[in-house]
This record gives C-alpha cells, structure tokens and sequence, in this order.
C-alpha cells in the first residue's frame, strides 16, 4: 500500500488530497469535490496537462496568436508537444477554436486557437 | 461637452462586465475607454488556462475569457474608444481623455465606473540593492514581450517573488526552453494559488525558496547572476546563508497596487490596506456616483471574482443614473476587519437599502490552519465558518443576508475575524 | 593611420565635456566630442544630486568656489537659451546642535568671500515655519536663495544639441586607449580608429586621471567615491520645497533631501570610496543609511513611495580641488578632472574658461553664425489644455499615450529619437523625455518604447539596448 499527497489543481481552492494506492484500488481524500477524486486518480496513474503557448501569424497586426491543447495530455508529451508548437507558423485571419495542429505529438489531442485574430489592416 | 450617462474607465474585465451589465439594467448611453489598443486589458497576454470555472463553468485561457466579455459587449452595441488615456477626472465627473483621432476630448458623466486595474511593484520599490542592467523585468512586462509581442526576454532565469505572474511565467520560460533555475519568496508562503505552485514549479522541478530574496544584482549592462539569502522573521537577510546564481534575467513578481492615480484626484476616501477607494455596499465610492470595480478596488485573485464584482458595480451604476440618486443613507454599518483578517471591500453596508444580501471579500494576512472566519454583528457572533487552510493568496468571501439584520436594529458595527475553530 | 584631424577633442561626453563642445563651438575650428558609451551623460553626470549648488560650501579660492558661483550665476539664462529645466528653488543647510553654530557661521562667511548673493542664517523655530517638514532639533539653519535645482539629463544633451547644431561631432561608442604627443598635436587611438587633435580636452569623469596620466608625468590620482539615493514618487514631491542639506557633524557626512525639477523626491547621497570606477551598484547598508540620515532632517518621509534607488561615482581628485587647465609638461593639452560636487553647478563656467584658453592657443576667432538658442523637448504633460489639443491636431502621435505615469507620448518619443544626437537606446529616450522614469519604472511602456526604437531606427527589437551594446533587452525572437 502507498499514499501519496497531492494538491488539487482542478480549481483554485487547491485541495490538500491524501491518496492511498492498494493495487488496484485507488481510494481519495482530503476533496470537497468530485473533479479532486478524478484529478487525484489519474495523476498517480496517468498524469495530464492542458499546455498553453502561442505560434507565430503572419499577415496580422499582432505577432503571435495564444493556442491549447484542446483537452489535457499525458504529462511526458509536453515537451514534445512544444516542440510541434514552436515549429509552427500560421496566417491570419484565425479564430478562437481553430484547429492550429492535429493530433499534436501522436497524442490524439488538436491544438487549437484560443485568440481571435483578424487580417492586418 | 458631450454628456453620458455612464462612463467606464478601463476596457479590461471590470470594465466590460460592468458596462454589460449595466445595459443590462437599463442603461444605454454607455462609453468605455480603454488606454490599450485592444479591449481584454491584462487577460490577452494571459494565455494560460485556469479562468472561468466559476464565470463559464468551464476553463478558459485569458484571451478565450476577454473573448466572451469582448463579443457579448459588440453584440450589445455597447460603445468604446481604444487608444484613450484619460488624464484626468474632476469631482464633478468631468472625463479629459486623449487619443489619435480626436485629439484631447472632454466629457462628461453622469456615473463614472473606475476599472483601470493594476500595476506590478518594481524593482525600485523593492529596493533590491545591486547595479541597474538590462535584463531585470517585471513578470507582467516579460510576459507582454513573450505572448504579445513574440520576444523572449532570457534564457537563464531568476524569479524574484512567488505572485501567479510570477509562477506562471517561470512555467512559460521553462516551456519555450529556457532553464528558470529558481524562485525565491521573501515571504515564509507563496502569494500564489496553490495550483500554480504544483502546475508551474513543481511539475518542471524549478525549487521554491519561501524566506529567500535577492541581495545582490551584477552585471553592468546586462545582468549576469543574483546573490539569493535566507531572511529572518523580520524579514532581514540572514549573513551566511547567501547563494549566487548565474543567470541572464530577474524576473520579479512582487505584488499588484491598485492604478489609483485617477481616483485619488476626484478627491475619494482611498484605503491604506487595499491601496483602493473605499466603498458601500454598491460599490460606490465616497463622491456620488463614482463607482470602482476590478483591481483597481482591491486585488483579486481570479477573474471570475472581478467580473462578478463589475457587474455588481454596473448595475448601481445604472440604478443611480435611473433614479437620480443614491437613496439617503439611514442605516450605514462600518465593518471591521481583524484578528488575521486584513481588509473588506466593501467597507460600509447601507442595510436600508442594500440588496437582498451583499458579498463581502477580504484577504487574510497569513497562513492558518484549521481556524474559523467569524462575523460579528455589534459584540453577537452571527456566522462561522471553518476552513482547514487560509491563505493570503486566496481571496475570501461571506455574504451577508438583508434578513439577517431584522434582529439587529441598531448596530453601526461588523466585525470579521479568524479565530481559532 | 590617421581617421581624421580636429583643432579640439573634447574626451568625454558629460556635463562637462559637453559645456566645454558648446562653448569651443563658438569658435571657427574642428571639434569632435569622443564618448565611449552610446550617448552623452552615460557617467556621473547622469546619477548625482542634480543640485545647482549656490556656492557657499568649497573654500574661498578653490577652483570649486571659483567655478560654482560663476557657474550658478550663468544658470538663468543657459536654461532660456537652451530650454533645459531648472529652478531656484533655494537651499538650507541645518544645524542640530548649538555646539555646531560656529560651523554654520562658517559656512556663511565662506559664501560672503565666495561671492554669494542672499544668504542668510535663521533660528530652528523659522526654518520649520518656512519647511514645516524639517524635524525638532533643528537649531538653526543657513539659507541661500541662489541654490537650485537641474535636470542633469536636460542639461548635458542641451549642451551636447547645441554643440552639435553649430558644428561639433560627436563620436559615440568610442573609447580613449592612448594618446600620443606628436610634434604639433596629440594622437588619440580608440577603439574606433586614429584621430588627431591640435588640442585635447580631458573631460573624462572618473577616469580623468587615466587620460591625464597618459601624456604628463605629473600624475593625478582619482578615487571613485560612490554615493547611493532613493527616488520618491511625485506623490512625495512637495515633502520639502527647498533642497535641505546637513551641516556636517556629529551625524557624519550630510544626507540631502531635495525635490527634483520632475517633481519627484531625491534622498542622498551615501560617500564610499570605492575600488571600481564602474562600480554603480547600490548596497543595502547605504540605502539604508540613506533613509536613516534622512529622517535626521526631515520628518515623515513617506519610504515607502520610493520608486528607485541608484548610485553614482564621485570623481574625487587626492588634491581634493577640481583639476582646471592646460597641463604643465603637456602643452596644448587641457584637463577638466576631478570634477566632484559641485561639478554640475560649474560646467558651465568651466566650460567658458577652457573654450577661450584652448581658442587663444588656437589662434581661433568667434563664428559670427554661433546659434546659442536651442528648442527643448516638447513636454505635453506640461502644456495647457488648448496648446496640447493643438499639438496633437498638428501631430497625432502627441495624442498616443506610451508612458502612462509620466504622461509621454508617442510623439514625444518619436521626437527625442529624430532629433540631433537623438536617442538610441532605452535609457536614452528615458533621459530626454522621462519615458518610464514614474512610479511604474517602465513596466507597462517598456514594449512600447522598444518597437517606436526600432522602427524609427532601424535597429532590430533583439538588438535594441537599455544603453550601450551588450545591454540588450530580448535574448531573440520566437
């Protein structure tokens, strides 16, 4: 049997979680909500991250427009997700929800626009 | 001079939530001038994520979060300046405000909604001692030249105080591939939300040094490294225990002032702890009619809160321009803060004519565990409520029922305080 | 291999240097300024009390008190002509004790033989009526009205402008190595190439021994004395209306406190003599001091407006007098060194006296065309509300705010980078148009600034300095 600590990061409140790894079972506590018992399992099983970075555009009055993961991926592809990012270069105009990169570093996850940015005038 | 009804000053999140939500209640003749080119004030460099959970229910980064605000204030047909710096603004609600196209303007309001948000402490504030070189910015500039501009201001990085810029800068850095080799605190906690520690520091395995800060700056032109010390509870550099680092940049993020200038020439009762103006329960400060909101009032830990409080501030607004009038103040309750509590906003409740309850927020001066917040009306204990952790990064509320005043008729006090649970 | 030939070179681009270019510069002849940082006013003329001091403090018959009354007296009608900001905003210097009033007679009687105008000794009880701020154990105090406050900034470019605009060059980034007396003049090697010089004017700061000693054998030895100061926000401007000096005694060196002519509160300096002559870095134990030895004249000092801290390198000479002259076994070489308090309040004077010896060694005569008139910046801030509308219909760009706590516009900016030996870098738009000299030190403007730098230079972002190359402020562009 193993217990872990952790702090919540599915809200600011930051939860003080305790988990207790027997095997299989996962047990949780220390949450005042349900998204502490899910965040807590998975971060001892199979932690995830929403990244959040930018990507060059071009033909806009603005250098750079802000992108996301459009869900969490497993924690060890951030770097490699970054670098997908980093390399990528788009035109405007674009909007909050375009899909900037597909299945960014084999994880299934599209990166997408979180800004939206017109043509330049 | 041309009249509004209601003019808000700052185009960030207070001021587009306050502006939308005094549409809202019925008020139409609407300016919000905005110094920055763009509406969404500080949320568009925010690109992470982490705002709306209360808001939207879902999470958002910044950007998506001005996104909502900025497209629901269009849709509403709500009107705006960019590029308008106001420079001033008289007791008499006179607005003298400049930008590119009409030159130096004045106007004139019925109401004024004050939402110009806040400013970072610099360097000279924290009086750090060393040489002046390039390469020490604070965390907010640095931020604004990497997810604006598209410029990265170093590649070996020191940071100098644990605020949220602070923190979610160091993961940015670390993220665009330079090495933040670590973060020191003067205080014994981090000013900080929780989940930014574990997120940004501990998820990169960047150290946290609570009790350090830096005492010493070289590098003639640019910076070349800090000298980092331990500091006793008096918060004094404790010899002996200095460690150097070499790095390119000092990042610094020490703490938020309300940007009062404005306010403090209309001549309004400003507050010593929050740096803002001091306000009822409508959010309306001691001249009639002049409303704050927004991090100019205090400052907020999440942006959902400030919304929620603009559009609070929004709909008085509106109400006091319909009427005429604030209604004449039969019953105004002062509130207290103490005993680890260090501020309210607001700072006065009118029960007569307060709304059916009102949210009082405040921010606790230390780290506590296990203790209960209590509210006292007059010496009688009304509420209590325990919480395991307090900290001074997070934001605390209590909201007081108009109900809960019919039992005491004839208090001029309130009183809220930590106490041991 | 010689790059070019000048009758005059002027080393040094500070306050005096750039007095002395302006003055030579009424004459027919060649004159370059060499300076090895970026921009003028890079050294001690840019970190110091920013005092026009009135001249009672340096010995009767120094070349201090000589220079510093002459050079208070000139002020008026230099800040007219060449629209730098200044006032006289008068000085008082306090005694805390009765022991020390034979020293401040002292004082009163060096600057009647000085030749100052107006002073005057008052009780503690009038000192405070007239500075309600000034603390209870002032006994008495010694006012003298000509004291004043500068923009050393304002100053020095002025000087620097008008010398340009009737003829001197200026070679910026330029460093002395060695000079070389040939037959009919000396050879100057930089970093930059040869250059000849019929004259040489050594105005180097803290580094005019290093110059001097490169062609006399009669050696000067100058000891960088570093002083720390505090800046307060304007908020705190009107603490105290005259600059409050301490007489020295039984609290040590004095600590000034003083408004600036930006309206902000100045609190220094600390003195330690220092090894580096580049040493500007602040310690803790000065600044400090600088809030406890301030707080022994002035009441209330609210610490916590303080916006920054900085430090300066005092040029102090072992002969403990400014340096001022053709050298002995160095002929037609000239010195300005040594030049310490109150070195800001003489340059002028210095500068008339070494233009006319070097002029009469060269045989030079006056230019019948010498501009002395010079247009100082455009400050929007300080206009009315007609003038300033008016501004901006003529020029949009004076109606885009960059510097929200100074007030300084896009124009503004654009401006002070077009102009002659306009700004090149960061801190050189800073000194001319107070662009991030408030009490959020840039954090909002800094961006801003940089991209108006680089587009109307030409110098890339990544490349733009906070002052001279090496000082970059992005690492590169993503």
């Amino acid at each position: 049997m193993e217990t872990r600590n952790l702090t919540c990061i599915g809200c600011p409140m930051g939860c003080a979680l305790t988990v207790t790894m027997d095997g299989e079972n996962i047990t949780v506590a220390g949450n005042t909500c349900p998204v502490g018992e899910k965040y807590a399992k998975k971060e001892v099983t199979n932690p995830t991250r929403v990244v959040t970075s930018s990507v060059r555009v071009n033909g806009a009055d603005i250098a750079r427009v802000s992108v996301k993961t459009a869900s969490d991926i497993p924690k060890n592809k951030i770097f490699d997700c970054m670098a997908e990012i980093m390399k990528i270069e788009v035109n405007a105009p674009v909007s909050i929800g375009d899909v900037i990169i597909e299945n960014c570093a084999g994880t299934g996850v599209s990166v997408v626009a979180t800004k939206n940015v017109p043509s330049a005038t | 001079m041309k009249q509004y009804d209601i003019v808000v000053i700052g185009g960030g999140p207070a001021g587009l939530a306050a502006a939308i939500s005094a549409k809202k209640a019925g008020v139409s003749d609407i300016m919000i001038l905005e110094r920055d080119a763009t509406l969404g004030g500080i949320l568009n460099q925010c690109i992470h994520n982490g705002f709306g959970l209360h808001t939207f229910k879902e999470e958002l980064t910044g950007p998506e979060y001005a996104a909502r605000f900025i497209e629901q204030a269009k849709e509403m047909e709500i009107p705006y300046k960019l590029g308008a710096m106001v420079l001033s603004v008289s007791p008499e609600k006179v607005i003298t405000y400049m930008n590119k196209e009409e030159g130096l303007v004045q106007i004139s309001a019925k109401a004024i909604i004050l939402a110009m948000g806040c400013r970072e402490r610099p360097r000279g504030a924290l009086n750090i001692p060393g040489f002046r070189p390039a390469g020490i910015y604070s965390a907010g500039t640095a931020q604004r030249l990497m997810n604006i501009e598209g410029y990265s201001v170093g590649k070996e990085v020191v940071i100098l105080g644990s605020g949220d810029i602070g923190l979610i800068m160091a993961r940015r850095m670390t993220l665009e591939g330079a090495n933040v080799k670590v973060v020191a605190e003067l205080m014994p906690y981090s000013g900080g939300l929780k989940r930014n520690i574990v997120q940004c520091l501990n998820d990169f395995n960047i150290p946290l040094k609570l009790s350090h800060t830096v005492v010493g700056i070289d590098g003639e032109k640019r910076i070349t490294g800090v000298t980092i010390a331990e500091v006793d509870a008096n918060r004094q550099p404790i010899p002996g225990t200095e460690v150097h680092y070499d790095c390119d940049t000092l990042l610094l993020s020490c703490g938020l002032i309300p940007e009062n200038e404005l306010t403090r020439e209309i001549g309004v009762e400003m507050n010593r702890v929050t740096s803002g103006p001091n306000v009822d329960d409508k959010l309306q400060t001691g001249v009639e009619g002049v409303f704050a909101c927004g991090n100019v009032l205090h400052v907020h830990d999440l942006v959902d809160h400030v919304s929620a409080e603009a559009a609070l501030a929004g709909e008085n607004a509106a109400a006091y321009v319909l009427s005429g009038t604030t209604s004449e103040k039969t019953h105004k309750i002062t509130l207290k803060a103490e005993n680890g509590v260090r501020y309210t906003v607001p700072q006065t409740i009118d029960v007569e004519n307060m709304r059916d309850s009102v949210t009082v927020r405040f921010r606790v001066a230390d780290i506590y565990h296990d203790r209960s917040i209590a509210v006292y009306y007059g010496d009688k204990k009304v509420m209590s409520r325990k919480k395991r952790v307090l900290a001074p990064g997070e934001m605390e509320q209590v909201q007081l029922k108009k109900d809960s005043f019919k039992d005491y008729p004839d208090i001029t006090e309130i009183t809220i305080r930590t106490e041991e649970a | 291999m010689i790059d070019s030939r000048y009758d005059a070179v002027v080393i040094g681009g500070g306050v005096v240097g750039c007095a002395v270019a302006r003055e030579l510069a009424r004459y027919n002849l060649s004159l370059c300024l060499l300076e090895k940082e970026e921009d003028v006013c890079s050294g001690t003329s840019k970190a110091n009390s920013a005092i026009v001091h009135a001249g009672f403090d340096a010995v009767p018959g120094t070349k201090k008190a000589e220079f510093n009354v002459k050079g208070n007296q000139m002020m008026d009608e230099l800040a007219r002509d060449l629209e730098f900001e200044f006032k006289r905003n008068g000085s008082v210097v306090l005694c805390f004790a009765d022991e020390d009033m034979p020293k401040l007679a002292e004082l009163y009687q060096r600057g009647l033989k000085n030749g100052v105008e107006g002073l005057e000794i008052v009780s503690g009880d009038k000192i405070r009526e007239m500075e309600p701020n000034i603390t209870d154990e002032v006994v008495a105090a010694l006012v003298a009205p000509t004291g004043g406050i500068v923009c050393p900034f304002g100053l020095t470019i002025a000087l620097a402008e008008n010398a340009a605009d009737n003829g001197a060059e200026f070679k910026f980034n330029t460093s002395v190595l060695n000079i070389k007396k040939v037959e009919d003049g000396y050879v100057i090697e930089t970093n930059n190439g040869e250059i000849f010089a019929k004259t040489v004017i050594n105005a180097a700061g803290v580094y005019s021994d290093e110059i001097h000693n490169m062609v006399s054998e009669t050696k000067l030895h100058i000891t960088p004395r570093k002083g720390d100061y505090c800046l307060l926000d304007k908020e705190a401007g009107n603490h105290v209306s005259y600059t409050v000096f301490q007489l020295p005694g039984k609290y040590g060196k004095g600590i000034l406190v003083s408004p600036t002519v930006h309206g902000n509160l100045l609190l220094g300096p600390t003195a330690v003599d220092v090894d580096d002559k580049d040493n500007t870095a602040t310690t803790a134990k000065e600044l400090a001091d600088v809030a406890k030895k301030s707080a022994v004249s002035v009441k209330n000092i609210p610490y916590r407006l303080t916006i920054t801290s900085f430090s300066g390198v005092r040029a102090h000479e072992d002969g403990d007098d400014f340096v001022i002259g053709e050298v002995s076994d160095a002929p037609c070489f000239f010195d300005a060194a040594g030049i310490e308090s109150p070195g800001l309040s003489s340059a002028p004077a210095i500068g008339v006296y070494l233009a006319e010896l070097v002029a009469d060694k060269l045989g030079a005569e006056k230019k019948a065309d010498f501009n002395p008139k010079r247009k100082g910046f455009v400050k929007l801030a300080e206009k009315s509300f007609e003038e300033r509308a008016a501004l901006i219909k003529e020029n949009p760009l004076y109606g885009v705010i960059v510097c929200r706590c100074m007030n300084v516009s896009e124009g503004e900016i654009v401006d002070a980078i077009n102009r002659t030996l306009g700004a090149k870098s960061l801190d050189g738009v800073k000194r001319r148009v107070h662009q991030g000299m408030g009490r959020c030190q840039a954090g909002f403007c800094t961006s801003k600034t940089m991209e108006i730098l680089s587009r109307e230079t030409g110098i890339p972002m990544e490349k733009i300095c906070k002052n001279s190359e090496g000082s970059e402020m992005l690492s590169h562009k993503m």
